[in-house]
């Protein structure tokens, strides 16, 4: 009918800029790529690494979350729901704040060489690979843990308590119902730690570099900014896309859950809780999970917080711009992702759009749109709109796939009421898709704003040092290792951060009518 | 007058056909056994369900392609009949106006539809404040200031006890002969339709028969009819 066509502009529209935003990146990136006899062994060695660190990582990450999962299954203590809920505060965490706090516990200078210092025992770096994915493991534990968890709480209760019933002993009680669990879940959490981990870049700048613990995002940074080798960069951004694509090719074959789901939390079954040797270990899970993830920013908001009013004005400027660039991400990753999720029940097309995305990376996206705007615009004037876009553009597959599933409620139950009363366009959109979505709208723009504020990665592309984001700004003041200042700078960028997300979920729960 | 000319539905392998009309003004019950289509039958004279082939005709006009809110109809569903985030005035003001730009004009004609349908006073309550009954009654009172000639019930009123939905289906029956409204009404009770409705459209083994006297279908039902009435 012409008017389900009309209704489908906006999304064509959406999608249309999205496809010409990554497909240009892409073709850019392709034409000015110097043929893969350009790359050196550093470059196979960084194809190598990335891949490597990232099969690693996602193991170990899911590896750890088992016993730590299955401890807070079997648990109940007081702050259990608050860890859980912290839990999923890495995700929005700015990297570089984490990566500073994980440098006040395992650096020089910190506590862990502090106490083997104190114990005549050899100190440790966490310069190198082992840092990259000690670093990775403490954003993506929390990850693989949440997602192994509802695996748990999934299994109805009643299987445990058959298994009960009929003696099972512990061993029992793994084989039949926990080990066919994590066979379907872990595969799910490892891809998507897996994916993370490939485009990983921030934690790579900090903590990794030097020919064993290069990532290819890293070795596109290096080839752009110290080389200016264009041609390699490209080239780099190429093997950068194949190996999204790769990923994203095997993740097709598997759905993947979303590691966000609360879940249903009923109480253990007596009797499956294990004698005190099991409650040990449980409870040695969970500290220590706890502890290594709280530690870190602990240490950083302790050392920060004092410090907060010497900031120099340049700190506060950076955060301006910061605040600016994270509102207008936001704005924008809204703009695209609602018309994509509206129009995705309706055509196979929608959806497909928004992840496109997920192929390109914020380094690939930022070399190719340097690319085609360098014959027309000043590479430092190209910073914060290239910063903007490449922002909104990641953001929005995690936004339409909030928003599809709500969607979808809305249509099944309004959409014949709406229809029948002809309402359309406008006084629709106001009267009944924004009220009715508002909840999921306000936790997609929080993660938006959240994800833009704590980015560092386009920028440092472009950065002249006199376009600054608060990010930036701390990863020079670690540079210069005016680490006071840095752990104040830090403690702002987790509290705005933060700060933006709590906000726009809290207007999106006021501005559901419900 | 209302008339399916020729009509063919088809979902998936369900089948059903219709050449049929409706007299302007009439009350017709919509009876059959659950699965013959009776509700399919009402998405495609609401344009929920384009179909295979036929036309639909209202006053000699067609409205086959029509989009459901431009059709000469109103219809309530089995539930999901209000937004519950709208206001119990918003939610009638819709049938005014569907962008809610209501005049003051407007506003003294939904107080006059609360007041006609029992509601007065509770224009500013959300649906989630009222008992079942008066939720009814909200979209009883929007249907009357949308003032559509044809008038569809798809069983909005099952969820309600026994004498609340009579009740219910009374007023229904006395606005529309008010306004001249031909009703055609979906239900599973033959009391109902003995009571309301003088004559009824029987939709059974993929077929929609032409209206006939109530009284004299339930005194003699056909076969398939009488399996489903049990008699």
């Amino acid at each position: 009918m012409a008017r389900s066509l009309r209704q489908l502009i906006p999304a064509a529209l959406s999608a249309s800029l999205l496809a010409a935003l990554v497909l240009g990146t892409l073709g850019a990136v392709t034409i000015r790529a110097g043929g893969f006899s350009a790359l050196g062994p550093r470059d196979l060695d960084a194809l190598w690494f990335t891949v490597w660190q990232a099969a690693v990582s996602a193991v170990i990450s899911c590896a750890l979350a088992v016993p730590v999962a299955r401890a807070l299954h079997r648990r109940r203590f007081a702050g259990r729901d608050l860890l859980i809920s912290l839990m999923g505060a890495p995700f929005i965490l700015p990297t570089i704040a984490a990566v500073m706090g994980l440098i006040a516990v395992f650096g020089r200078r910190g506590l862990v060489n502090g106490a083997l210092d104190a114990l005549g025992l050899p100190g440790m770096t966490i310069y190198g690979a082992h840092g990259v994915i000690l670093a990775h493991v403490f954003f993506n534990l929390p990850l693989a843990t949440r997602m192994v968890l509802h695996g748990w709480q999934a299994i109805p209760s009643e299987r445990f308590r058959l298994a009960a019933s009929l003696g099972f002993a512990p061993a029992g009680v793994t084989r039949h119902l926990e080990r066919p669990m994590l066979r379907a879940v872990l595969p799910g959490a490892f891809l998507a730690i897996f994916l993370v981990c490939l485009t990983s870049f921030a934690i790579a700048l900090t903590l990794g570099g030097g020919p064993k613990a290069t990532t290819v995002e890293l070795a596109i940074y290096q080839a752009f900014r110290f080389d200016f080798d264009l041609g390699r960069a490209a080239t780099l951004a190429l093997m950068q896309v194949g190996l999204c694509l790769g990923a994203l090719a095997i993740s097709a074959r598997l759905t993947l859950r979303a590691g966000f789901g609360a879940g249903l939390d009923r109480p253990p079954v007596a009797g499956l809780t294990g004698g005190p040797f099991t409650r040990l270990i449980d409870s040695t899970a969970i500290a220590a999970a706890a502890l290594f993830l709280l530690v870190p920013i602990t240490l950083i908001l302790a050392r920060g917080v004092p410090g907060l009013a010497d900031l120099p004005a340049s700190i506060w400027a950076a955060s301006a711009t910061s605040l600016g660039l994270a509102a207008a991400s936001t704005v924008l990753t809204i703009l695209l992702a609602l018309p994509l999720a509206l129009a995705a029940p309706r055509t196979r097309w929608a959806e497909a759009a928004a992840m496109l995305p997920l192929t390109a990376s914020a380094l690939v996206m930022g070399t190719g749109l340097y690319l085609i705007a360098r014959p027309f615009v000043a590479a430092s004037s190209l910073a914060l709109p290239v910063t903007l876009i490449a922002n909104a553009a990641l953001s929005l597959p995690f936004a339409v796939r909030l928003l599809i599933p709500e969607v979808r409620v809305l249509q099944a139950d309004y959409d014949r009421l709406a229809a029948s009363l002809n309402m359309s366009g406008w006084a629709r959109l106001r009267l009944l898709t924004l009220p009715r979505l508002a909840r999921p709208l306000g936790f997609s723009a929080g993660l938006a704003a959240a994800f833009s504020m704590g980015d560092l990665g386009v920028i440092t592309l472009f950065s002249d040092g006199r376009t600054q984001t608060l990010p930036l700004a701390l990863f020079q003041l670690m540079g210069a290792y005016r680490m006071d200042q840095a752990a104040a700078a830090a403690t702002l960028l987790i509290a705005l951060t933060f700060g933006l997300f709590w906000l726009l979920d809290r207007i999106g729960h006021h501005a559901d009518p419900r | 007058m209302l008339t399916l000319d020729n009509l063919r539905l088809e979902q998936g392998s369900f089948r059903l056909a219709a050449d049929l009309s409706v007299a302007t003004g009439a009350r017709v019950a919509v009876i059959g056994p659950s699965g013959a289509g009776k509700s399919t039958l009402l998405a495609a004279i609401t344009g929920f369900l384009a179909p295979a082939s036929g036309r639909i005709l209202w006053a000699g006009q067609d409205i086959t392609r029509t989009e459901p809110g431009a059709r000469p109809l109103s219809i309530l569903f089995q539930d999901q009949n209000l937004f519950p985030h709208l206001s119990v005035t918003q939610n009638i003001g819709l049938g005014l106006d569907p962008r809610l730009r209501l005049s003051p004009a407007d506003h003294a004609r939904i107080e006059a539809a609360l007041e006609r349908t029992g509601l007065a006073g509770l224009g500013p309550r959300k649906p989630a404040e009222l008992s079942g009954g008066q939720q009814s009654r909200v979209a009883l009172a929007r249907t009357l200031l949308r003032a559509r000639p044809l008038l569809l019930l798809d069983e909005p009123f099952s969820a309600l006890g026994p004498a609340l939905k009579a009740e219910m289906l009374a007023l229904t029956a006395e606005l529309a002969a008010e306004q001249g409204t031909t009703l055609l009404m979906v239900t599973h009770d033959p009391e109902d339709a003995a009571a309301l409705c003088p004559q009824t459209l029987l939709v059974a083994e993929g077929l929609a028969h032409p209206p006939q006297d109530t009284a004299a279908l339930l005194a003699n039902p056909p076969p398939s009819l009488r399996a489903y009435l049990g008699a």
